[in-house]
């Protein structure tokens, strides 16, 4: 199938009856970087989670495609197969589960004969030590060795759609220096990427192809990085 | 190995006497009385000293109350059972010399191949026998003894009376007294000072036969500064009706000895499994429990250590697994009665489709027993709604410069975390494992390695199948 990438099509989504989403419609294509901002509560994991297939996010109106393909009733595992990778804003702990064994697993998984050195290497790569395989998945984890595992993940899962819920949260400023230089890699890559965040110091390192804006569960604006400026200098309301 | 072999060669289950056309050369049953505890000792050849002791234990277990708090043993009629099964076969020291068909019951275990790669010493006991025993002779060349436990009760009367049941006396409550007076097979192992036995002695345990009772007495003697590891293994067919054990462990770990005692119980489900375990803690020595409790229909067990001299530690560590109509009382119970003791309890439980476990503990700290520490932690994770667990730990200090902590946690699988495994790509089923293998990894590493793949692979086949979570 050919890769055009991720398509969102007029997704009206509610959790528990309360709607989180509301009639957003968004791409994302191969190679392409696009940031995904907005306030507080505004939808953007929402949104991620959607995609991801999280099971208490029902899909009311509205598709997902996947290459030109409907994904919107597949299981989370199902997608991840198809290649989409979804970074976490907060990755659970999950006690007692090494992390070197875990992504073993994740790999074989995903069909790609990775050794203990291809993961090592990829744990080098986002600056975390090979110490870190016997360590317990993110037990006594700072919030930027959680996002730096997290991304070593993505690199190890090869994706074809990357999304990246806030990655750079918790990050010191050289961890966001160096994942967002690895994110523009990716997508040179061909590997289309959706890049949530409320930083917009590290979204002017990584030059996002286009800018799109969430507010009460809708997209409100979507432009080129000259969108930032007004929202540094008016906030949010300012595309009001 | 297919997991369908894998499965059968773990339950065995189409072994039974019957079907290995093995007629026992002598069998015990029914009422519990003098004449057959009398009948028992003589089949054995036992000194007087022996029959002694078995007498005052029968005394003792018509004396003693049943516990009132054992659930799930109304089923259990010790009258009905079969309490010695002799089958008349030489012990073998080879595995050629056994019968074709129990030795390819052994095979089927895995044994002969564990043993060869693995091993310094392997028994192996059939109903209530051991039927093979060998170890390395380089081993017997520096002392090490390696014996049937009748054997030795023989060939060492001393040494075997300076221990036997001492710190497991028939009068601790009412089945060991009963142990006491039935007791047959098990071995006595006796590692003299300062030798180390680096490669593990396994022995094995298989009841081929439903009612009866097995209850084999294991002794381990570790003597000043010695080193050894042992390992028990148990399995059993699926019979129509149940059948019963209730064995005996005693530890005697003297000065500065390091002994390690791991247990994989492999029961089949329909076994009421009593287990008594217990340990003699010498100054600078040191105990490791490590239990992996997977068969069994009810079970109840309690690795137990006193530690008696200045700088003893022990740590017990236990997996239970409750699946299915099962009820799995485990736990453990520390004495601690010297100064600077440390003591170390780790236990996790698993019950799902119905299974009940249950965590029963017991940290006493006697006055004058300053600066011990003592830390429990215990864990329960419920697979579904129709499982329980229960714990019931028990702290009891009177010395007041000691630090003891206790940790309980008791949960579900987390929505959460099935939900960002399957983001990555494994099925429900696959991350419900992954939780399992993640849960219990940390006592799983106390296992040797050989043992760790055959539990994960159990608790894989055991949790690879189950449904919904709450």
């Amino acid at each position: 199938m050919e890769n055009t990438g991720l398509k969102i099509e007029k997704l009206t989504v509610s959790v528990a009856s309360r709607k989180v989403l509301k009639d957003v419609s968004l791409d994302v294509s191969k190679g392409e970087v696009v940031a995904l901002i907005g306030p507080n509560g505004s939808g953007k994991t929402s949104l991620a989670f959607t995609v991801m297939g999280h099971p208490n996010y029902k899909v009311e109106n509205g598709r997902i495609l996947l290459h030109g393909e409907d994904i919107t009733s597949l299981k989370p595992h199902e997608r991840a197969y198809k290649g989409i990778f979804l970074v976490f804003q907060s990755p659970p702990d999950i006690g007692g589960l090494p992390v070197g064994m875990f992504l073993q697993e994740m790999t074989a998984k995903r069909g790609i004969e990775a050794s203990i050195n291809d993961i090592s290497n990829a744990l080098l790569e986002v600056g975390l030590s090979d110490h870190y395989l016997s360590r317990n998945l993110y037990e006594g984890f700072s919030g930027g060795e959680k996002k730096r595992l997290e991304f070593a993940q993505a690199l190890l899962f090869k994706p074809q759609i990357l999304i990246l819920d806030e990655l750079d949260s918790g990050l010191d400023i050289e961890g966001v220096r160096l994942l967002t230089g690895k994110t523009r890699e990716l997508a040179g890559s061909g590997v289309g990427v959706l890049y949530i965040s409320h930083n917009i110091a590290a979204l002017r390192l990584l030059r996002p192809n286009r800018v799109v804006v969430m507010m009460n569960g809708g997209v409100v604006a979507e432009d080129g990085l000259e969108i930032l400026d007004i929202i540094e200098e008016k906030g949010y309301q300012g595309l009001v | 190995m297919s997991k369908t072999e894998l499965l059968e060669s773990l339950t065995l289950s189409d072994i039974s006497l019957d079907s290995l056309k093995v007629r026992p050369k002598l069998s015990l049953r029914g009422r519990i009385s003098r004449s057959l505890v009398e009948e028992l000792s003589r089949a054995k050849k036992e000194p007087p000293w022996m029959l002694k002791l078995r007498l005052r234990s029968l005394e003792l277990f018509e004396k003693l109350p049943t516990p009132n708090w054992l659930v799930g043993v109304e089923e259990l009629d010790l009258e009905e059972l079969t309490h010695y099964i002799q089958l008349g076969y030489e012990r073998a020291s080879s595995w050629d010399e056994l019968p074709e068909d129990i030795r390819k019951v052994y095979e089927r275990l895995g044994l002969p191949d564990i043993e060869k790669r693995a091993l310094a010493g392997l028994s192996a006991q059939f109903e209530s026998e051991n039927i093979y025993l060998a170890f390395k002779k380089f081993l017997e060349e520096q002392g090490v003894i390696l014996m049937d436990m009748s054997e030795a009760v023989a060939k060492y009367p001393d040494l075997v009376q300076k221990y036997f049941m001492r710190v497991f006396p028939p009068s601790d409550h009412k089945f060991a007294a009963l142990h006491g007076a039935l007791w047959s097979g098990g071995v006595f192992l006796y590692v003299p000072p300062n030798v180390r036995v680096e490669a593990p002695i396994e022995a094995f345990f298989f009841i081929a036969s439903e009612l009866e009772s097995q209850m084999e007495h294991t002794i381990v003697v570790a003597d000043e500064g010695s080193f050894v590891h042992f390992i028990e293994g148990c399995s059993a067919p699926l019979f129509k009706r149940y059948s019963f054990h209730n064995g005996m462990v005693e530890i005697y770990a003297h000065r500065n000895s390091h002994v390690k005692f791991t247990t994989v119980q492999n029961w089949s489900k329909n076994l009421v499994n009593f287990n008594n375990k217990r340990a003699l803690v010498e100054e600078g020595a040191v105990v490791e429990w490590a239990e992996g409790s997977i068969g069994s229909k009810i079970s109840y067990v309690y690795p137990s250590a006193i530690l008696k001299g200045r700088n003893a530690r022990v740590s017990i560590a236990n997996i239970t697994v409750a699946k299915g109509p099962v009820w799995k009382d485990g736990g453990a119970k520390v004495y601690h009665l010297a100064p600077n003791t440390q003591s170390e309890v780790i236990s996790k439980s698993i019950s799902s489709n119905g299974g009940v476990s249950v965590y029963r503990g017991l940290i006493k700290v006697a006055r004058g027993a300053k600066n011990s520490t003592a830390s429990v932690k215990c864990d329960s994770l419920i697979m579904d709604k129709e499982s329980k667990a229960f714990t019931y730990p028990k702290n009891e200090v009177e010395e007041e410069e000691a630090y003891v902590v206790h940790e309980a946690t008791t949960g579900r699988i987390s929505e959460d975390i099935l939900y960002y495994l399957e983001t990555r790509g494994f099925k429900e089923q696959e991350a419900r494992r992954l939780i399992v293998l993640g849960y219990v990894g940390d006592i799983l590493g106390k296992l040797p390695f050989e043992y760790q793949m055959v539990f994960r692979k159990v608790l894989e086949l055991e949790f690879e199948e189950i449904g919904g979570y709450a």
